[in-house]
C-alpha cells in the first residue's frame, strides 16, 4: 500500500496553504550540480551545494517542519539565470543573520553581474576597510549564495581564494558571467 | 550517549513523514476501506500542527498511529461503514482471557477486519498487522491497556466466529 504521487502532491499542497510548514524546500538541478533551495513565508533562505542533510541543518535554524514542495520562482530564476538569461534575481529573501553578516551580504548583493570586487572592497563599503578576513568569513557562512554573489569576491590579487560550492563552482559562475575567459 | 540523544532528536517532518506516509494510509484502508485517503490527509495535518510542539522524537510511530485512529474512529462515528456489525460489548471476565493469533493465523483472517466494530477493528489490526505493544494500543484508542487486550481479544474471538 502506497501513497500515489497525486495523493502526496495533494497533502503538501494543503500543508503550505495551511500555514503549517515552518520552511520548505525543494532540490534544482543546475549544470554545475543539484541545488538544495528553501524558503520560508518571508522568502529564499537556503542555497546548499549539498542537498545530503541540509534538511536537518534547516529544521535547527527555522523549525522542525520542514517540508519538501516545488518553489517554481525559485527554479524558474536559477534556470534563467543559468541559461544566461538573467543577470539579476528578484526573489524575497529571509536572511537570519547578525548585523555584521547583514551588512556585508546587503553589499556583497550591490556588486553586479559580470563583475568583481575585492574582500578588501566589500570591506571599505561596510566602514571596516580593515576587516577583509571577516568579509571572508562572511563569504564563507552566505546561506544563499549565487543569489547573493559571494562568487564574484576575490583576492586583492585576482585569485579565486575559496568558494563553498569548491573553486571550479566559483570559476564556472564567473566564466558564465563573462567575468572571466573560458579556461 | 550519543545513540540516546539520536535517538530522541525530532527528525525533520519530511523525513518523519516518507518514513510513515505509507503504513498509515495502509492502517486506515483496513478501517475505513474506500474512504482512508481523506483520513488519511487529515492525520498528516494534525501531526504536522502538532509536530511544532513535540518534545522528543520518541514513539513517533506510535503517536501516528493514535492520531490516525482517532480520525478512523471520529470518521467510522460520523458515519458507519455499511457491512459493520453492532458491538455487543464484551463481559469483563471473557476479554481478560487474552486471546493471542500467531502472525500466519492473522494473514487468513485479515481479509474479515472489515466486519469488525470499530474500536476491536482497530485494537486487532494495531496488534497484528503492524505489532504494536499494548500500552500504544492503549494510547491510540484513549483506553486502559486492560481495555485495549480486551478489544484485540474479542476482535480475534469474533473473526472466528465469523470464519465458521
Amino acid at each position: 500500500m502506497t501513497v500515489t504521487a497525486d495523493l502526496d502532491a495533494r497533502f503538501r499542497a494543503h500543508a503550505l496553504r495551511n500555514g503549517l510548514v515552518d520552511v520548505r524546500y525543494d532540490v534544482v538541478d543546475a549544470p554545475i550540480g543539484p541545488l538544495l533551495v528553501a524558503a520560508t513565508d518571508r522568502g529564499l533562505c537556503r542555497i546548499s551545494f549539498t542537498p545530503e542533510g541540509a534538511d536537518e541543518v534547516l529544521a535547527r535554524t527555522f523549525g522542525n517542519r520542514v517540508l519538501r514542495v516545488p518553489l517554481d520562482d525559485v527554479r524558474r530564476e536559477l534556470d534563467e539565470y543559468f541559461e544566461g538569461r538573467r543577470t539579476a534575481f528578484d526573489l524575497p529573501l529571509d536572511l537570519r543573520v547578525a548585523p555584521f553578516h547583514e551588512a556585508v551580504l546587503h553589499e556583497l548583493a550591490l556588486v553586479p553581474y559580470g563583475h568583481t570586487a575585492t574582500y578588501g572592497g566589500l570591506a571599505a563599503k561596510v566602514g571596516r576597510p580593515r576587516a577583509a578576513r571577516a568579509v571572508g568569513t562572511v563569504m564563507n557562512r552566505n546561506p544563499i549564495p549565487i543569489v547573493l554573489p559571494c562568487h564574484r569576491i576575490v583576492g586583492s590579487n585576482g585569485s579565486l581564494t575559496g568558494y563553498g560550492g569548491g573553486l571550479h563552482v566559483k570559476r564556472a559562475l564567473l566564466e558564465l558571467e563573462g567575468a572571466l575567459l573560458p579556461s | 550517549m550519543m545513540e540516546v540523544v539520536a535517538r530522541e532528536a525530532i527528525p525533520p517532518f519530511e523525513r518523519f513523514y516518507m518514513h510513515h506516509r505509507d503504513e498509515v494510509l495502509a492502517y486506515l484502508r483496513r478501517l475505513l476501506g474506500q474512504r482512508a485517503e481523506d483520513a488519511w490527509q487529515e492525520t498528516f495535518l494534525r501531526a504536522l500542527r502538532a509536530y511544532a510542539r513535540l518534545e522528543h522524537g520518541r514513539h513517533l510511530r506510535a503517536w501516528v498511529f493514535t492520531i490516525a485512529t482517532n480520525v478512523a474512529m471520529d470518521e467510522l462515528r460520523a458515519r458507519p461503514v455499511a457491512r459493520e456489525t453492532v458491538s455487543q460489548g464484551s463481559n469483563g471476565s471473557d476479554a481478560r482471557a487474552a486471546v493471542e493469533l500467531r502472525r500466519d493465523a492473522y494473514r487468513e483472517l485479515e481479509h474479515l477486519t472489515g466486519d469488525l466494530p470499530p474500536t476491536e477493528r482497530a485494537a486487532v489490526v494495531l496488534r497484528y498487522g503492524y505489532d504494536l505493544p499494548y500500552p500504544d494500543i492503549a494510547a491510540a484508542l484513549g483506553s486502559s491497556e486492560d481495555a485495549a487486550r480486551a478489544a484485540a481479544s474479542s476482535g480475534v474471538r469474533r473473526l472466528r466466529r465469523n470464519l465458521s
